[in-house]
């Protein structure tokens, strides 16, 4: 990860945030919806290049929305940034509690301990009548250092919020992937035990990872409660998941930016998809799912990947 | 990528030919009427329209919703709703599906609002739905109106200024549950329940234990089960409550399960032992007919369907809606119709007041407030809620097959009026059911 390209990043979400007011409002709604989806899926990126697919990694979405929103019910925290803040530690630490067990398993059988982690959330939280079951619990406006926007303010804070939480996921994100634990997580998909010849704990490692996505997830959680304004235990449903898995095949897990550019054009063609057809809105959906499966098998990542690899004559890798 | 046969890849261009054409010829059978020629008011509503619960209230809302805004539109609606449209301009509706999550129905809302520019908004089944959208409705300063969502807390939590609901709160149909369950077993010793476990089946049951409590300190509650939400299989509840003495079973079971529930629990001669009451079984009364055991305790969130009083309004608009989709209609329809006709006297109103011009959002929002109106089935008044939440009659009924006829009845119907069932203004329903239901006027 070079500077130009951090700087270019920069200048990317910096003309977004300016452009915001001169936007309309529905739209930045739902690409703030979109960027909290977004932080998601770039969690799912770092376990998915080990070869890993968590299908409950709504768990971690769930914990993060309804920490903030229990946050500001409970103990009254009101701050757009302190919400988030807890909602990522929160995240964290389900994922290091639950990480001991589910970074001993692999393949199908990850997937479906953290499908069943998640599910023992949602169940729970449907059996809390005081957390309103299945109806859910509204999420007061927070505020920002103090400053109370309303209004359409409240919605442009909560844009320029989701970018800079996007920069860091962004920054931090590639770094990671960069560094030599980041770099291991091919080597962990393809063989293991190689790995652990290398004199590297693979479980540790894993565990780690998991961690870290966790995190990303329960700062997407915080960030959709806080544009909602409402959580509900749909959050901790495996379709839940199944969206965020929907999501990284649509953007494939070759890079980051495309986990942002995914989330959206998903977003995007949802809400077109449901002015269309009223009735049949689904069928649009899959339709584009199911073209780019054939087209783009890889992913959107991977087109932009391809172009920058053709540019340098490499051909693909 | 050299991974893909002939076939492979003939597979891929025919399957992605079929769908591209397709998409098209969908989306042109959907194309919108031409816009009428006054400016029109633009109204958005929202129901279920795929989905489990589309069935048995989305696509029953929606049926409504067609009927009344096109009489509405064409000034064919009886007394006191001849004149055209709303304060004389047309409606002209948008229909969303409010299937997906609450994160989604935020979303489409904000799109009625600020991209298709709605009036108004008329929507909502789920109550969590409704819960999600009303802070966005008011931040929005966007005037919505909640049709079919049984939820207390919508106004209890706080006081609303956009948002109103014509449609009694659930509360109304667990005490008037419970009366009339106490009018046909003065001498209950014991009663069971079984409700999905959910929001909705655990409010049900809440208040209908609280009721009964209040009204029947002696009865004990025997089994309370709880399977969970379209589980369409009920051998072991069944069983349960086939060992328990109750004399009633409760349920607010709808859709699949309220069906699958009354053919296995025949079948296993459960209501030989028990009479069911079933808060919301109206829906399947036509559907399931015979099936269901004479004598089954049925209501419909209202004096609704077959419950409904003989006015002429109710029986222009059964007239209208057996004509066009050959079937009667239940009470979600019944829940639009009043919802439209809630609103619409709120703009004609508003309008009065300024000698038949059209009125401003915050005029029909005041106009709203405290509003009395008819409604197909019963008066509605926006009593509660600071004027936002309507209050009505109720009425329970039970069960009978007319073979000579071979038609589905209810019969023994009682009628509960708006203040025997519903809290005052000023109290919870939780807070209401726990002193006793105080101040509740029953004759």
């Amino acid at each position: 990860m070079t500077g130009s390209r951090i700087l270019l990043g920069a200048a990317i979400l910096g003309g977004l945030g300016a452009a915001a007011p001169f936007t309309p409002l529905w739209l930045i709604s739902l690409v703030t919806l979109a960027m909290s989806t977004g932080l998601v899926v770039c969690g799912l990126i770092i376990l998915w290049r080990a070869g890993l697919v968590p299908f409950g990694q709504a768990l971690f979405f769930a914990t993060g929305a309804y920490t903030v929103a229990l946050s500001g019910r409970w103990f009254g925290v009101n701050d757009a940034f302190l919400l988030i803040g807890l909602a990522v530690i929160m995240a964290a630490l389900v994922a290091l509690l639950v990480g001991f067990l589910l970074a001993q398993y692999r393949e199908i059988f990850f997937a479906m301990l953290s499908l069943a982690l998640s599910m023992i959330l949602y169940g729970v939280l449907v059996k809390s009548e005081t957390l309103g079951s299945t109806d859910g619990i509204n999420v007061a406006q927070a505020s920002f250092f103090g400053m109370k926007p309303r209004g359409p303010g409240y919605t442009f804070a909560l844009f320029w919020l989701a970018l800079g939480m996007v920069f860091s996921a962004w920054v931090g994100v590639s770094a990671y992937l960069g560094s030599v634990a980041g770099q291991l997580a091919g080597a962990i998909r393809d063989n293991e035990i190689r790995v652990e010849y290398l004199g590297i704990s693979v479980t540790r490692l894993v565990h780690l990872k998991l961690t870290i996505s966790a995190a990303l997830a329960g700062a997407g959680g915080a960030l959709a409660a806080l544009s909602i304004s409402h959580v509900d235990p749909q959050m901790a449903y495996w379709t839940t998941s199944g969206g965020f898995v929907f999501v990284t095949i649509l953007a494939g897990a070759a890079s980051v930016p495309a986990a942002f550019l995914g989330a959206l054009l998903f977003e995007v063609v949802r809400t077109i998809a449901v002015a269309l057809l009223p009735g049949g809105w689904q069928l649009i959906l899959g339709s584009v799912l199911l073209l780019t499966i054939l087209f783009v098998p890889e992913g959107l990542g991977s087109l932009m990947i391809r172009k920058r690899a053709n540019a340098a004559g490499k051909g693909t890798a | 990528m050299q991974r893909t046969s002939v076939g492979a890849r003939w597979a891929r261009r025919i399957s992605a030919a079929l769908l591209f054409t397709s998409l098209p010829v969908a989306a042109v059978a959907q194309t919108a009427p031409a816009a009428p020629a006054a400016p029109p008011v633009k109204l958005g509503i929202v129901t279920f329209l795929t989905g489990p619960a589309a069935g048995p209230f989305g696509i029953p809302g929606r049926n409504s919703a067609e009927i009344m805004i096109e009489m509405l539109n064409a000034g064919k609606v009886p007394a006191p709703y001849a004149s055209v449209g709303l304060a004389g301009a047309p409606i002209l509706p948008k229909f969303v599906d409010e299937a997906g999550s609450s994160a989604n129905q935020v979303t489409e809302f904000r799109n009625l609002v600020q991209r298709d520019g709605m009036n108004a908004v008329v929507g909502y089944i789920s109550s969590g739905n409704c819960l999600a959208v009303a802070p966005v409705a008011e931040e929005l300063k966007a005037l919505t109106v909640f049709w079919d969502c049984g939820t207390p807390r919508i106004f209890e939590e706080r006081p609303l200024k956009y948002v109103f609901r014509a449609t009694p709160h659930a509360t109304m149909d667990n005490v008037a549950a419970a009366r009339y369950v106490l009018k046909k077993f003065p001498d209950l010793a014991s009663f069971s329940g079984i409700n999905q476990n959910y929001a909705w089946g655990q409010d049900s049951w809440r208040d209908f234990v609280a009721a009964m409590k209040a009204l029947a300190p002696k009865a004990t509650v025997d089994k309370e089960l709880f399977p969970k939400l379209f589980a369409g299989e009920f051998g072991a509840e069944i069983s349960a409550l086939l060992t328990t003495n109750s004399k009633v079973v409760h349920s607010s079971f709808w859709n699949g399960d309220l069906e699958s529930f009354i053919v296995q629990s025949g079948a296993r001669g459960l209501p030989a032992r028990s009479t069911m009451v079933y808060t919301a079984g109206e829906t399947a009364m036509f559907r399931l007919g015979a099936k269901i055991p004479d004598g089954t305790i049925i209501g419909a969130r209202g004096p609704h369907g077959v419950m409904a009083p003989d006015t002429p309004l109710n029986k222009w608009f059964r007239g209208v809606y057996e004509d066009r989709f050959a079937t009667a209609p239940t009470y979600p329809a019944y829940h639009m119709a009043q919802s439209i006709l809630g609103l619409k006297s709120a703009w004609d109103k508003a309008a009065a007041t300024k000698g038949g011009q059209q009125p401003s959002i915050d005029e029909v929002v005041k106009a709203f407030e405290g509003l009395e109106f008819e409604g197909p089935s019963a008066r509605i008044r926006m009593a509660i809620g600071n004027g936002h939440q309507g209050i009505a009659d109720i009425a329970y009924g039970s069960f009978r097959f007319n073979k000579a006829e071979n038609k589905a009845e209810i019969v023994d119907i009682v009628r509960y009026p708006a203040e025997c069932v519903n809290p005052p203004d000023n109290m919870t329903s939780t807070a209401w059911l726990a002193a006793g239901m105080p101040g509740a006027k029953c004759n």
